[in-house]
């Protein structure tokens, strides 16, 4: 798993991938910061949070689309599949390695922090409770989009079924609005990010939301070396 | 070293691996041998658990490769057909990643730069991969198959896209390897198989056809029968008339219009070499000239050729297909080197290939 972490880690800045990802996050998250913030002189981070949230759904299709898709593209895949690890290990590697990437791009958000406790102290509880959120609804939408390049040879088609799924994530609550409070109303209510997301950002680190974005992490990953290995019935 | 038994690979309805079976002992160099779409990179594949067969077992090592995958792919060292190589990694990077991603245990810098000198890359060494020339990609995949010197190697042909000059060396290097390795590769390059293996398991349609030595597949294409190739001036109907009462003569036939009333035969014999001698005086004898009398030498191309067309044969009740498969015939006799040529289409392989 670790070989396959550390070369995906470098297939990202071989590529010009990583660093679009982080600069997006560092431009978006650098002007809501302002706008939130400085601007507004307001303390409360929870804003640019809830901000950057719109900004990570977005970007994180460039990030997943070539996971497994490239690999099959370039037959690579061929050197994964035989040599002696286990498909899960393929999918860990490839999705820790996206995870560190997306780190490094949301990490910035310390230094806003930072500069806030200059001016003030800042809500630390709605800070780390922001961070979890960021965090953890991150690596589910990774965990997604990996599972979705899993699925093609295609990075175009992987980053576009991803872009839509994304879109579908964010527009969710509004969807929400045209059905009736039913079991599927429930259902869909309780998959929304947003309102799991929200939680965080008003500095309710609850347990149930955690575990709803983990859960959706093992599932793709699982899901995602369910591919792998069902390649080789093909 | 490999024990296969009766594997079966489907995909629908189309059967790629039609029940083949046999073993590979330690040490041996066994080309697998088959027209294209034959089922040679299919079985490739399932030896080394890339793809699971419908039916059927695989056993490397003492390992079975479905039961016990780990192990049995910690065996084998695989180049696929197209080299799986990350472009964006340079050479150093990619097979550090290789060496890494096969959990080998060995010195990692000297075994690394050993692999390099020995496939000819350490001049590239630093070099991204996407720079690199086809001859040098083909190399690094073969370089990373022999990352960790696993017992088995399987070389998906792995000449293919090399320079003549890199296709020697290639070459040298599998015979090389098979000092301290079993090594399985395949190609349609007849002259290559037939120069680097102890032995060929000849493949089409799926099934195994033929599994000999190239001495023994040569001498059972000859069957018993020899041929000469000769050039006689004179009526056609007169010749074959007078070459036909020669005892010993199985069959005439004529191959060329060389100039005018000049023609080209193949004469098939069985018996010792005094028929020779006896074609030259009956000719003589009759007021015929005979310009040219040569052996024609019965090459694996032609035993190759013979035994697909023959399978196909078997299955072909097809008029228009058996038409087909009489042209090919008579190629195969026309011609000094059929396959060669028939490569030139295909690989782009030149007679100079042939010759180094």
């Amino acid at each position: 798993m670790l070989a396959i972490l550390k070369r995906e880690l470098s297939a990202y800045f071989n590529s010009i991938i990583g660093y679009i990802f982080i600069a997006v996050i560092y431009l978006f998250g650098g002007l809501f910061f302002w706008v939130t913030s400085i601007y507004s002189g307001n303390a409360d981070l929870g804003g640019v949070f809830a901000n950057i949230m719109m900004i990570v759904e977005l970007i994180i299709p460039i990030l997943t689309m070539r996971m497994i898709s490239e690999d099959f593209k370039l037959k690579t895949d061929q050197a994964l599949l035989t040599a002696p690890i286990r498909p899960i290990s393929i999918a860990l590697g490839k999705y820790f390695s996206a995870v560190i990437v997306y780190l490094m791009g949301i990490s910035v958000t310390l230094a806003y922090a930072v500069v806030v406790s200059f001016f003030t102290t800042p809500d630390w509880i709605t800070v780390l409770g922001s961070y979890i959120g960021i965090l953890t609804m991150g690596m589910a939408l990774i965990s997604i989009g990996m599972f979705i390049s899993s699925l093609t040879e295609s990075q175009i088609v992987a980053a576009a079924v991803t872009y839509a799924v994304s879109i579908f994530i964010i527009l969710m609550d509004g969807i929400l609005g045209f059905f009736k409070k039913s079991f599927l109303y429930n259902f869909l209510s309780y998959l929304s990010f947003s309102k799991h997301y929200k939680n965080f950002t008003l500095g309710i680190v609850n347990m149930e939301n955690i575990v709803f974005f983990l859960t959706i992490c093992v599932f793709f990953i699982f899901l995602t070396s369910y591919m792998l290995e069902k390649r080789k019935w093909n | 070293m490999v024990k296969i038994k009766n594997l079966v690979k489907r995909y629908g309805t189309k059967t790629a691996v039609n029940d083949i079976s046999f073993n590979i002992k330690k040490g041996e160099i066994v080309g697998l041998l088959g027209p294209n779409g034959a089922g040679k990179s299919t079985t490739m594949n399932i030896i080394t658990g890339y793809i699971t067969a419908t039916n059927g077992s695989v056993e490397v090592n003492g390992f079975d490769i479905m039961k016990n995958s780990i192990s049995a792919k910690s065996q084998i060292g695989y180049l696929p057909e197209q080299p799986p190589l990350y472009l964006d990694m340079t050479v150093k990077g990619y097979l550090k990643f290789i060496y890494d991603l096969k959990k080998v245990k060995l010195n990692k810098k000297q075994h690394i730069n050993e692999i390099c000198e020995r496939v000819g890359i350490s001049d590239v060494y630093e070099r991204p991969i996407n720079k690199l020339s086809k001859g040098y990609k083909q190399r690094v995949g073969i370089a990373q198959a022999l990352i960790g010197y696993p017992p088995l190697i399987i070389l998906d042909e792995p000449t293919v896209g090399l320079d003549p000059r890199q296709i020697l060396s290639i070459r040298n290097l599998i015979k090389d390897l098979a000092k301290d390795h079993t090594v399985i590769f395949s190609s349609h390059i007849l002259y290559e198989v037939q120069m680097i293996c102890d032995r060929i398991i000849v493949i089409d349609a799926g099934k195994v056809i033929a599994d000999k030595s190239p001495e023994e597949l040569v001498s059972d294409g000859v069957s018993g029968n020899k041929s000469v190739i000769v050039h006689i001036e004179g009526e056609i109907e007169k010749v074959l008339d007078i070459l036909g009462k020669i005892s010993g003569v199985k069959n005439i036939e004529k191959t060329k219009d060389l100039k005018e009333n000049t023609y080209e035969y193949i004469i098939s014999y069985e018996g010792t070499d005094s028929i020779k001698k006896e074609i030259f005086n009956s000719l003589s004898q009759n007021q015929l000239c005979l310009t040219k009398l040569d052996d024609l030498d019965t090459s694996l191309e032609d035993v190759f050729l013979k035994l697909i067309n023959k399978k196909e044969n078997e299955v072909c009740d097809d008029p228009e297909q058996e038409e087909i498969l009489e042209v090919q015939e008579e190629t195969t006799i026309i011609s000094d080197d059929p396959i060669i040529d028939n490569e030139n289409d295909d690989e782009g392989q030149t007679d100079f290939d042939k010759n180094v």
